[in-house]
C-alpha cells in the first residue's frame, strides 16, 4: 500500500469505490450464477441430472461468496480502501442467499420436500447435519445484518454475533470435507481450505499483534 | 341343401358371420391401445416388449455390433431406455477426471484398438486374447439392465456382449480358483485422471466365482447398437447389473483367477464406504447417502419424486440365492 507505484492505482480504485454505480453491479453481478442457473434449469442445459447440477453450485457459489466476504476486511486494510467495507453486507447477504438457495434445492429435489424424511436424513448423516447447522447459525447474522439492527443490538453484542460467520466458514469446509470423503477427493476442498485459512489467519496475526490493556477483556463480552 | 364338393374349395360363410371391417379395425385398435399403454403400464411393457428390443436407435456415431437377443432371464429389462447422449456423457471413469462430464470430454486420445486381455492366475488354459478374437467368442447378445450407480442415480442401458460364463468356460478354472479380479488399462498417456491420488491405479475389481458365473455378469462390447465409446470402457468392459456400478470395471485389460477375496480399488481407498460386494440394497446405507431411493436420469424431471431403489437393483429372483444366509449389512 505504500509503494509510490500504487498510489495512482489506489486513488483511482478509492474513487471507483465511492461511484454511485458500484452497489447495483455488484448486485446484479452477484446474481449472474442464479439467473444462469435458472435460464439453465429453464431450456435443460444443466446436463444429465439437472438436480445434482443444481444443488452443487448453489454450495459452491454460496462458499465462493462466504470467501468473498471474508476477504473484505483484508484487502481493506491491506489495499487501504475503506470504501470496501460498503459491499461487505452485500456478499454477505448474497452467501446467504446461496446457501438458502441450496438448502432449498436439496430439501426439493432431494427429499421432495418431506419434512419427516429432512429430519431423518439430518439425523443420519453428519455432513447434512453440519451443513443444516452452518445455515441456521448464518440465519441470525442475515437478520441482523441491517442498520436499524446494528443500533438496537449495539455494536459490540452486533460484532460478537457476526464474529460466528469464523465458526461458519469452519463447518461449511467440515461440510465440503465430508461430501467429497465419499470419493476421497480434496483437491477442491484443499483450495478453498488454503483460501480460509489465509483469511481467518489474518485476522488471527491481527488480533495476536494488537496492544491489549492488561484490564480490557480479550474478546468482547455480550454483556453491555 | 348344402352338398360339399372338392371344387368348391372354400366354404363362403353366411354374411352375418363376417366381421364387419370397423369392428375388425376397433380389435386392431384395442390391441394398439393395449400396446401405447391405454391399458396400464405394465400391460403395456408386456405387449410392447418386443418392439421396445428393436427399439434401440443406433445413435450413428461408432461401428455397429450386431447383437441377437438374449435368453437369460433378467436380460432385458421393459423400461425405457436412458438417451445415448445421458449415457455417454454423464460417467464415472476417474482414470479421465473426477468430473462426470470430464470422460466424455477428455477420452478422446484413448486408443481401444489394438487390444489383449490377459486370462492368468488359477486356470488350467490361461489365454491371452485380442480383441477381435474376445469380439467372436461367443454370440453377442443385447442386454438392457438398469444400472444403479453407488451415487443414488440410476440408468438403463441397452448393452451388447455376452456371459462372462462362457470365457471362464475356456480358460477352465480350477478348483482353487474362488475369486476372479478384473484389471483395467491405466496410461498416463491418454488418462488425464491418472495424476489424482484418491485411487491406486491400475483400477481393480473382483467377484466372487459364483457371481462371475451367474449368467447376468456380461462381458459388454458395446452399447445402443455400436461398440462402447471410450467414456464407457471401450473397448470391453465387465457389467454386473445387480451391484452399483462401479463394481463393474471398464477398459479390462487383465482377469485373474485367485483363491483369495480381491483387495478392490475402493476398498483400498475407502474402507468404511465401500465393501467387496457392493449389492444395491436399499437397506444398506451408504454412510454419506441414502440407497432407499435414486434418480433415473432423464426419466424423472426435475421435480418428479426419486423412485424406490429395488434390492439387487431389481435382480433378486435371478441373484438373491447367491448370497442366501449371508448378513448383507455386515458383507456390505
Amino acid at each position: 500500500m505504500g509503494a509510490p507505484v500504487f498510489r495512482p492505482v489506489r486513488a483511482k480504485l478509492l474513487a471507483g469505490l465511492l461511484h454511485p454505480g458500484v452497489k447495483p453491479t455488484l448486485f446484479a453481478l452477484a446474481l449472474l450464477p442464479f439467473l444462469a442457473l435458472a435460464w439453465g434449469a429453464y431450456t435443460h442445459q444443466l446436463g444429465a441430472n439437472p438436480a445434482e447440477t443444481l444443488i452443487r453450485e448453489t454450495g459452491d457459489w454460496a462458499l465462493r461468496f462466504l470467501c468473498i466476504t471474508l476477504a473484505i476486511t483484508p484487502m481493506r486494510v491491506v489495499l487501504g480502501l475503506p470504501p470496501l467495507v460498503r459491499l461487505r453486507r452485500m456478499v454477505g447477504l448474497f452467501t446467504y442467499f446461496y446457501g438458502g438457495l441450496h438448502l432449498l434445492t436439496y430439501a426439493w429435489f432431494d427429499m421432495g420436500f418431506d419434512a419427516a424424511e429432512i429430519v431423518r436424513d439430518i439425523a443420519k448423516r453428519p455432513f447434512i447435519l453440519v451443513g443444516f447447522l452452518s445455515f441456521l447459525i448464518l440465519t441470525p447474522l442475515a437478520a441482523t445484518s441491517f442498520n436499524r439492527a446494528v443500533k438496537s443490538l449495539g455494536a459490540r453484542r452486533w460484532q460478537a454475533l457476526h464474529k460466528s460467520v469464523y465458526l461458519i466458514a469452519g463447518l461449511v469446509l467440515l461440510h465440503f470435507f465430508w461430501m467429497r470423503a465419499g470419493k476421497n477427493d480434496f483437491n477442491e476442498v484443499a483450495a478453498y481450505a488454503a483460501i480460509l485459512t489465509v483469511l481467518l489467519g489474518w485476522r488471527f496475526a491481527r488480533w495476536w499483534r494488537e496492544p491489549r490493556s492488561p484490564s480490557a477483556p480479550m474478546r468482547p463480552t455480550l454483556s453491555p | 341343401m348344402l352338398i360339399k364338393t372338392h371344387r368348391d374349395g372354400f366354404i363362403h360363410p353366411v354374411a352375418s358371420e363376417i366381421t364387419p371391417q370397423s369392428v375388425y379395425h376397433a380389435r386392431r385398435d384395442m390391441l394398439r391401445l393395449l400396446a401405447s399403454g391405454g391399458a396400464g403400464v405394465a400391460l403395456a411393457g408386456w405387449a410392447q416388449r418386443d418392439a421396445r428390443a428393436q427399439m434401440v436407435q443406433r445413435p450413428g456415431k461408432l461401428a455397429a455390433l450386431p447383437a441377437v437377443r438374449s435368453n437369460v432371464d433378467g436380460a432385458a429389462t421393459m423400461e425405457k431406455s436412458t438417451d445415448y447422449k445421458d449415457a455417454s456423457t454423464y460417467n464415472n471413469f476417474y482414470e479421465f477426471g473426477t468430473d462426470k462430464s470430464d470422460p466424455a470430454r477428455l477420452a478422446g486420445k484413448f486408443q481401444p484398438t489394438p487390444w489383449t486381455v490377459e486370462v492368468e492366475g488359477l486356470v488350467r488354459k490361461p489365454a491371452r486374447y485380442a480383441i477381435e478374437d474376445l469380439l467372436k467368442l461367443s454370440a453377442q447378445e443385447e442386454r438392457i439392465y438398469r444400472l444403479r450407480c453407488v451415487e443414488g442415480w440410476s440408468m438403463v442401458i441397452p448393452w451388447i456382449g455376452y456371459s462372462l460364463s462362457k470365457l471362464i468356460e475356456r480358460v477352465e478354472p480350477l478348483g482353487s480358483a474362488k475369486y476372479v479380479e478384473f484389471h483395467t488399462a491405466a496410461d498416463p498417456k491418454t488418462m488425464p485422471g491418472l495424476s489424482a491420488s484418491m485411487l491406486e491405479w491400475p483400477y481393480v475389481e473382483g467377484l466372487r466365482m459364483d457371481e462371475a458365473r451367474h449368467p447376468l455378469t456380461l462381458l459388454a462390447f458395446g452399447m445402443y447398437g455400436e461398440v462402447l465409446p471410450n467414456q464407457n470402457g471401450a473397448p470391453l468392459r465387465l457389467m454386473t447389473p445387480w451391484k452399483y456400478g462401479f463394481k463393474s470395471g471398464k477398459s479390462i485389460v487383465r482377469i485373474r483367477f485367485t483363491e483369495k477375496e480381491t483387495r478392490t480399488s475402493w476398498t483400498r481407498s475407502a474402507p468404511t464406504e465401500y465393501g467387496f460386494y457392493a449389492n444395491v440394497n436399499p437397506n444398506v446405507d451408504h454412510p454419506r447417502w441414502s440407497q432407499a431411493t435414486e434418480r433415473r436420469i432423464g426419466e424423472d424431471g426435475l421435480f418428479a419424486k426419486r423412485r424406490k431403489t429395488l434390492m439387487f437393483n431389481g435382480y433378486e429372483s435371478q441373484v438373491g440365492q447367491l448370497y442366501a444366509g449371508m448378513d448383507l449389512r455386515k458383507f456390505y
